[in-house]
C-alpha cells in the first residue's frame, strides 16, 4: 500500500506546478524505494524504460524539414490558401481534419498525422487564417484557443480511430493480455469491432464541438470587442 | 535491411550537435548546463541500443536520466537567445544569402531585420513558391503510409527491407529525412544548414518537453515493478459492492480513466483494472461479453489520456509546438469531449456487453 505514496508525489508536484521532469523523477525514485527496490534496481528500471520508449521521440526527425519549409513561407501560404477559399470556416477546417484523422487512424495510418507533422504546419495556421478572414485581427486568447482545439482534434481523432484497426498496439495488448492471463483465444477483429460504437460517439461529440467553434469564436470575439469599447 | 536503430543513432548525433552548438552559444544564459543537457540526451540514444541487446548495464543510462532530469528540474536548461530571436523574427537574411549564390554556406547571417519586415519577406516567399510549399510537408504522410502498408512486404535478397515491427517508425523518420533534399531543391537552398538551424531552434523551443514522454514511460515501468498496479487493484476490489452490475461497470470505466490520468497511459491501467474488476466481476460473475468489456474498458482509459499532463507526447508537446501560453490549454480543450465520452462508454458497456 505504501507504494501509492509515489502517486501522491506526482499529484502534489503537478498541483504545486513544480517542473514535471523533477516531479516524475522523484516520484519514480520514491516509488521504487517504497516498493523495496535497491538503488541499482531503480536505475536499471529507469534505463530500460528509456531504451524501450525511444520510438515516441522519433517525430524529432521531421522538425528540420518543417522548420525549413516554414522559413520559406509555409504558414503564410496555408493562410493565403484559406483566404482564397471563402467558404472554409475555422469549424469546417477543424471538423474536416478531425474526420480525416480518425478515418486514417482507423485503417492503421497512425503516423501520417500528428502535432509536429500536420497540426503545427497546416491545421493550426489554416484554422486561424479562416478566423482572421471572418473576424479580422484576432485577440490573442482567441488564437490560442483555436490552436489548442486544433491539437485536440488530432488527439481525439487518433485515439478513437486507432482501436478499430486490428493490428494496433492497444488491440494486440488486450488480446495478448487476456489470452495469456485468462486462457481465451480472442480474435483481434472481435475487439476492434467493439471499439466502433465508442468511435462513433467520439465522432459525434468532437465533430459537433468542432463545428460549433465558429459560433463560440463569434461570441468570444464580440465579448472582447465589447469590453474594449467599454474601456 | 534498414534498422530502426540507425535512426535512433541519427537522433543521438543531432542532439549531441545541438548540445555542442548550445554550449558555444554566448546568447544562452546557461550555456554550460544547457549544452550538457542536450549532449547527455544525445548520448542516451546510442547507449540505449546496447541496453536493448543486453550488452551494456541499464543503470548507467538510468543515472544519466536522473542527471538530465536534475538539470531541467532545477531550471538549469535555458533557450539560446539567438534561437529565440530567430524564432520570433525569422533569419531571412541568411536564407537569401544561401539562395543567392555568393553567400552559399552562410546560412546563419546575423539577425538584422525587424519582425514585421521579415514577416513581409516570408509573405513574399509564400507568393513566390505558392503551393509548392506543401510538397515537402505532404511527403511525410505519404512516405510514412507507404512504409507502413506496402513497405512491410518489400524484401531484398530474402530479407525484409524494413526491420519488421518498426515499419511505421522507420517510415516517419525516413520521410523527415527524404523531405529535406526535396525542400532544398524546391526552394533553391544550396546547403542543408537552414534545415539544421531550424531543427535546432524547434528542438530548443520544445526543451524538456521533448524528453518528458520517455521519462513518463520510465515512471510507468517503475510503478509496475514496484507493485503500484496491484495496490490500486486491491483497493478497487475492496470498495466494490457485490452483485450489482451498474456500479461495477462504472467503477471499471471510471477506474480505467482515473488510473490513466495518474499513469499517463491506458496500457498501464488496463491489466491492473482488468485483473481487479474487468475479468473477475464483469466477465466471470456477471457474464459480460469479453471482447466488448475489454475494448470499451480500454477506450474509457483513453478518455483519461485526454485529461492528463502525464500523457506528455499528446498534451504537453503540442503546447510547446504551438507556442501556447498555458500548459493546460490542450487538456482544457479536450475535457468537454472526454467527460461525456466517458459517460457514453459506461452506457455502451452496460447496454452492449450484457
Amino acid at each position: 500500500m505504501l507504494v501509492l505514496l509515489g502517486i501522491l508525489v506526482v499529484v502534489a508536484g503537478f498541483a504545486l506546478r513544480l517542473n514535471p521532469m523533477l516531479v516524475v523523477t522523484v516520484a519514480g525514485l520514491v516509488t521504487g524505494f517504497l516498493g523495496g527496490m535497491s538503488l541499482k534496481e531503480v536505475l536499471d528500471a529507469f534505463g530500460t524504460g528509456f531504451a524501450g520508449s525511444r520510438s515516441v521521440s522519433i517525430f524529432l526527425l521531421v522538425l528540420p524539414v518543417i522548420g525549413l519549409v516554414e522559413r520559406n513561407g509555409l504558414q503564410e501560404q496555408a493562410r493565403r490558401l484559406v483566404s482564397r477559399m471563402s467558404r472554409l470556416t475555422t469549424g469546417g477546417i477543424l471538423a474536416g481534419y478531425f474526420v480525416v484523422r480518425q478515418a486514417t487512424a482507423a485503417i492503421g495510418l497512425m503516423s501520417i498525422g500528428g502535432h509536429a507533422q500536420t497540426v503545427r504546419p497546416l491545421v493550426a495556421p489554416m484554422a486561424e487564417a479562416a478566423a482572421v478572414r471572418r473576424f479580422g485581427e484576432l485577440p490573442e486568447a482567441v488564437s490560442q484557443r483555436i490552436r489548442a482545439f486544433a491539437a485536440s482534434t488530432d488527439n481525439v481523432g487518433a485515439f478513437f480511430g486507432e482501436d478499430i484497426f486490428v493490428a494496433v498496439g492497444a488491440v494486440l495488448l488486450i488480446t495478448s493480455f487476456v489470452d495469456t492471463t485468462y486462457g481465451y483465444t480472442l480474435a483481434p477483429l472481435q475487439v476492434a469491432l467493439w471499439a466502433i460504437p465508442s468511435a462513433v460517439v467520439a465522432l459525434l461529440i468532437h465533430g459537433a464541438r468542432s463545428l460549433h467553434t465558429d459560433r463560440a469564436l463569434a461570441r468570444a470575439i464580440a465579448k472582447t470587442r465589447a469590453t474594449e469599447v467599454a474601456r | 535491411m534498414i534498422q530502426v536503430e540507425w535512426f535512433y543513432w541519427l537522433m543521438g548525433l543531432f542532439f549531441v550537435a545541438v548540445g555542442v552548438l548550445v554550449a558555444r552559444d554566448r546568447t544562452n544564459p546557461r550555456r554550460t548546463t544547457s549544452g550538457a543537457f542536450w549532449a547527455l540526451v544525445g548520448l542516451c540514444f546510442p547507449y540505449s541500443s546496447f541496453v536493448v541487446t543486453g550488452a551494456a548495464p541499464a543503470w548507467v543510462l538510468g543515472l544519466g536520466l536522473v542527471v538530465i532530469a536534475a538539470i531541467a528540474g532545477t531550471g538549469r536548461l535555458a533557450r539560446s537567445g539567438s534561437a529565440a530571436a530567430a524564432g520570433a523574427a525569422g533569419d531571412v537574411d541568411g536564407l537569401e544569402a544561401d539562395r543567392g549564390g555568393e553567400g552559399a554556406g552562410r546560412a546563419t547571417a546575423p539577425l538584422r531585420a525587424a519582425g514585421t519586415a521579415v514577416l513581409a519577406s516570408r509573405e513574399a516567399l509564400a507568393a513566390r513558391f505558392g503551393n509548392r510549399l506543401f510538397v515537402p510537408v505532404l511527403i511525410i504522410p505519404v512516405v510514412t503510409a507507404l512504409c507502413a502498408t506496402v513497405g512491410k512486404d518489400v524484401s531484398v535478397g530474402g530479407q525484409p527491407l524494413l526491420q519488421s515491427g518498426s515499419e511505421t517508425v522507420i517510415g516517419l523518420a525516413a520521410a523527415g529525412i527524404i523531405a529535406i533534399p526535396v525542400g532544398m531543391w524546391l526552394f533553391r537552398q544550396r546547403t542543408p544548414a537552414l534545415a539544421l538551424t531550424e531543427g535546432r531552434r524547434l528542438t530548443e523551443d520544445l526543451g524538456w518537453a521533448l524528453v518528458l514522454p520517455q521519462l513518463l514511460s520510465v515512471l510507468g515501468l517503475v510503478f509496475a515493478t514496484a507493485g503500484v498496479g496491484k495496490a490500486i487493484g486491491d483497493t478497487v476490489s475492496a470498495v466494490l459492492p457485490d452483485g450489482v452490475l451498474l456500479p461495477a461497470v462504472v467503477l471499471y470505466c471510471l477506474g480505467m480513466a482515473v488510473f490513466t490520468v495518474i499513469m499517463g497511459n491506458a496500457f498501464a491501467a488496463f491489466p491492473v483494472l482488468t485483473a481487479a474488476i474487468g475479468y473477475p466481476v464483469l466477465v466471470q460473475a456477471m457474464g459480460g461479453n469479453p471482447p466488448a468489456v475489454f475494448a470499451i474498458g480500454m477506450l474509457s482509459g483513453y478518455c483519461g489520456t485526454l485529461c492528463t499532463p502525464m500523457a506528455a507526447n499528446f498534451n504537453v508537446v503540442p503546447v510547446a509546438l504551438l507556442e501556447l501560453k498555458s500548459n493546460y490549454a490542450v487538456i482544457k480543450a479536450q475535457i468537454p469531449t472526454a467527460v461525456p465520452l466517458l459517460v457514453a462508454n459506461v452506457v455502451l458497456m452496460y447496454v452492449l456487453a450484457f
